[in-house]
């Protein structure tokens, strides 16, 4: 290999190199870059607002970037009281999100209903979505969205991608045959 | 306050089926005995009297009695700032009365939900499909004989409802007297 192109590695300039998985390195980029789906219904919605402005800035750890399209966003946020003719439009949204994503579920009515208990409020959005982080309060302060998305974070480093990988395989392999 | 003028234009025009009015703090009620008629009478009250604005359109389930169903219109003229207030019983079995909504269009959504959350039906009515519950939801949630709860119902791939844990709810504050703790929401029969 020539050495002395000006445009080979230089570890003087470039650093020492890091050696890691490839687990951990996916992770590492999946963490700090979750996008979220912000499915504001209620009064919580107003709070993941304050979350993104600047006094907050959920930018600190990579997830300013809102999508409103179900195919952009990884994370979605569950903000607000889940009638039950919103629950069928939730659960599409969801199902139309790629893989991997998340759910968090802000705020007493998305985690249980909260104080509706009536006939027109699914009592938790677990009943028809996954949730990975439960966040307490009516609403929650913005402080505790970001301590959701942290813990999130946390959760994310924590997954194997790999592994789930074959999972998609599975998936392709009738097509193949 | 709607001017007595008003009223008696009304009275002059329909005779026996109008009854009151009615005062309670200011505020004047006509009753109209035949509900087929409320079409008429609204058409009346806003071309000849100029009510020009349908303030709100309401229904009462009165549970148990006959007629079951009542429907509280409140007009306004704006122009002369007066208010009167027009209430039609439907019995049960008709549940059904004409739409007004060919006078005041702003009653369109108004019908709908008076469709949706009591199963009243509005001839004429041009569009009446649920407006906040799913169509193909069998209940109508707002009558006196529906749990708050709700019933279980399963529409698969639209929609699905359960009942709501109430835990020996529901819970119902106590209005007016007493300090906090005795105002804060609890299980309340209508004996206590």
């Amino acid at each position: 290999m020539q050495t002395k192109s000006e445009f080979g590695y230089d570890s003087k300039i470039e650093g020492d190199v890091v050696v890691t998985t490839v687990d951990a390195a996916l992770n590492w980029f999946r963490a700090n870059s979750v996008w979220p789906m912000p499915m504001g219904l209620a009064c919580c919605a107003i709070e993941l607002m304050a979350a993104g402005a600047s006094r907050f800035d959920i930018s600190r750890f990579g997830s300013e970037v809102m999508r409103f399209s179900p195919r952009q966003s990884d994370c979605m946020i569950v903000a607000g009281t889940v009638t039950y003719k919103m629950a069928s439009c939730l659960k599409r949204i969801y199902d139309q999100m790629a893989e991997p994503k998340w759910v968090i579920a802000m705020g007493a009515c998305a985690s249980t209903g909260g104080m509706y208990r009536s006939y027109a409020v699914l009592q938790g959005v677990d009943n028809i979505v996954p949730v990975d982080i439960y966040v307490s309060g009516c609403p929650p302060r913005p402080e505790a969205v970001l301590d959701a998305l942290i813990k999130l974070q946390n959760k994310i480093r924590t997954q194997p991608v790999l592994k789930n990988l074959n999972v998609l395989n599975r998936f392709t392999a009738p097509a193949i045959s | 306050m709607a001017a007595l003028e008003s009223i008696q234009k009304i009275q002059a025009q329909f005779g026996t089926a109008i009854s009151g009015p009615s005062e309670f703090r200011g505020e004047r009620t006509l009753t109209l005995a035949d509900p087929d008629r409320i079409l008429e009478l609204c058409q009346f009250a806003k071309r000849q009297l100029g009510f020009d604005y349908l303030v709100d359109l309401s229904s009462v389930d009165n549970y148990g009695e006959d007629p079951r169903w009542t429907l509280v219109y409140h007009l306004r003229s704006l122009k002369r700032g007066e208010e009167l207030r027009i209430k039609t019983s439907v019995s049960e079995e008709k549940s059904e009365l004409p739409s007004v909504l060919e006078v005041w269009r702003t009653v369109n959504w108004h019908e709908r939900e008076i469709y949706d959350m009591m199963g009243i039906r509005f001839a004429g009515h041009p569009d009446l499909r649920r407006i906040l519950m799913w169509e193909g939801y069998p209940y109508f949630p707002l009558r006196k004989d529906f749990p708050l709860a709700g019933k279980p119902t399963d529409l698969p791939g639209v929609a699905f409802t359960r009942p709501a844990p109430l835990e020996g709810g529901p819970f119902v504050t106590l209005p007016g007297g007493g300090d906090a703790t005795g105002r804060e929401p609890r299980v309340r029969t209508p004996e206590d």
